[in-house]
């Protein structure tokens, strides 16, 4: 059994296209200058199809974390314990993302990270985040 | 005609393992028993409102159900909003009632997700609620979503997992008094803390159960003549969304559960206080803290402590949960929303038994789908003939 993979759809492409280039994008849009994320193809605050391709920096904090012990997916078994974390990059946007990394288990509410990114296949690499370790 | 809407049969199977049955057999048992409890016949029923199956997934499941039954109702459909699934049906029910659509609107549910599913089926079936490429490939699970919400809280309000415990330790108590609770052997706060972790900060014994059983309610017009028995009236309904997914809920620490509730108090014209007996969604035990403070019962960061304190007790401020809830009565998909209804429903009518709560004429019942996604509140009243 193997862990899911995301299947890019026509909103989402770019996304996942410029993840197996290192790069993390999300949206902006030039109409209420609103961020989003995930990838639509229209803003969700003002339906304005007007929208920004951004770069991230790629850092941001843990807005909340667990450590999972037992997954509903049995792909992660060998994974146990593990860390999923919401994670409030510095541009705006949430994303859900994993914890990797030896620190992992030291994850906390706050914890500064920054982004890295995972081959799930050979086809696709996903973001991830490791702690950082600096102050 | 807002609030003129009955709830005139309501009913249940056992719950837990239920080998002997499968989905649409459960559905029928608790449908049949439920039209008999309103004294009606299957033919007087002219709405069928279903839910959802794990178990039996399809795409007219009411369809499939009024088959099964021999039913040819003159309206039908499925509604499929998770946990919220059963009050939404009774408020749609409600609706078609107080329009003329229906005179008796059936609603159904039901699910042998415990002995009809392979073990861990539900959970892994639950966790595709997760977004399929920007939260299952990082291994989310419906306990994992809840486990994130249930950590910003206690940072945000300093809460304990003790705390939480006292939830789930109260919920067992009133299911040791429910002949049919899936799980009856009282528990402690040590029990729950000491249970295994499933997703920190959740153990065993905050998650709810997994149980085959089914529910039905019958919801008629007005002057449907139901015998000598006390009438309960749809009061109030009403719905609050802010998302699906939790990475896109908009807060991990205010949910649609209080637009939702405002709302539902508003149309009956009650406040919170006014609340005799309350039977709230609890898939987790910080759901349901979530929800009651949410929803204006107590204060913030505090349900968990009114827990520790029996407030949510038989003689407490708000008897809550009175049949032990999704944590110890039993979890059967939409069915377990639908025990909640069964609960108000029973104890408005005085029958709820050892659980009965004294002078019982109010009772507020709320469903929640998803990860604190979709949610639908009913306030239900004993209402003079």
């Amino acid at each position: 059994m193997s862990k899911p993979v995301p299947v890019p759809t026509t909103d989402t492409a770019k996304f996942w296209d410029a993840c197996n280039r290192e790069e993390l994008l999300y949206q902006r849009c030039n109409t209420c200058g609103g961020v989003q994320f995930y990838p639509r193809r229209s803003c969700a605050a003002c339906q304005s199809s007007d929208l920004a391709w951004m770069p991230s920096r790629g850092r941001g904090s843990i807005h909340s974390f667990t450590i999972v012990q037992r997954p509903a997916n049995r792909a992660f078994d060998g994974d146990v314990p593990f860390v999923i974390a919401l994670i409030d990059l510095d541009e705006g946007f949430r994303m859900m993302m994993n914890v990797i990394g030896d620190g992992r288990l030291s994850a906390a509410i706050g914890r500064r990270v920054q982004i890295v990114f995972e081959a799930r296949t050979n086809d696709q690499k996903l973001p991830q985040a490791e702690l950082e370790t600096t102050p | 005609m807002a609030g003129s809407a009955l709830i005139t049969g309501a009913a249940d199977t056992p719950v837990g393992r239920l080998p002997e049955h499968n989905c649409m057999s459960m559905q029928a048992a608790a449908a049949r028993e439920a039209i008999t409890d309103a004294g009606l016949t299957v033919n007087d029923i002219d709405g069928v409102l279903a839910g959802f199956s794990f178990t039996q997934p399809h795409l007219m499941l009411a369809s499939v159900f009024c088959e099964y039954m021999g039913l040819k109702p003159g309206f039908t459909t499925a509604v499929q909003s998770g946990g919220a699934t059963a009050c939404t049906a009774i408020m749609l029910a409600a609706a078609l009632v107080e329009t003329k659509m229906c005179r008796h609107v059936l609603v159904v549910t039901g699910d042998n997700r415990l002995t009809g599913l392979p073990p861990g089926g539900a959970a892994a079936m639950l966790a595709q609620v997760g977004h399929p490429e920007f939260e299952q490939p990082y291994g989310i699970s419906v306990p994992a979503a809840y486990a994130l919400v249930a950590l910003r809280y206690m940072h945000e309000y300093g809460v304990s997992a003790e705390h939480l415990a006292a939830i789930a330790v109260t919920q067992r108590s009133y299911a040791a008094q429910h002949p049919h609770a899936h799980m009856r052997d009282p528990i402690t706060v040590d029990d729950v803390m000491k249970s295994r972790t499933i997703a920190a900060p959740l153990k065993l014994l905050d998650c709810c159960l997994v149980s085959d059983g089914a529910a039905a309610v019958i919801v008629s017009a007005p002057h449907h003549a139901d015998g000598e028995r006390a009438r309960i009236a749809i009061l109030g309904a009403g719905q609050g969304h802010t998302h699906e997914h939790i990475s896109a809920a908009p807060s991990l620490i205010h949910f649609g559960c209080n637009a939702s509730a405002q709302q539902a108090f508003a149309r009956a014209g009650v406040t919170p206080s006014d609340i005799d007996v309350a039977e709230i969604y609890d898939s987790f035990t910080i759901t349901l803290a979530v929800e009651l403070e949410s929803m204006g019962f107590f204060g913030k960061g505090e349900a968990g402590r009114a827990a520790t304190a029996g407030e949510l007790g038989p003689k407490g401020r708000l008897p809550c949960n009175t049949h032990g809830g999704l944590l110890s009565y039993g979890h059967s998909g939409a069915a377990g929303g639908m025990f909640h209804v069964v609960e108000a429903v029973h104890q408005l009518r005085g029958a709820s038994g050892p659980r009965q709560v004294g002078g019982a004429e109010l009772a507020f019942v709320h469903g929640d789908g998803g990860i604190l996604s979709a949610h639908c509140s009913l306030v239900l009243g004993r209402v003079q003939r």
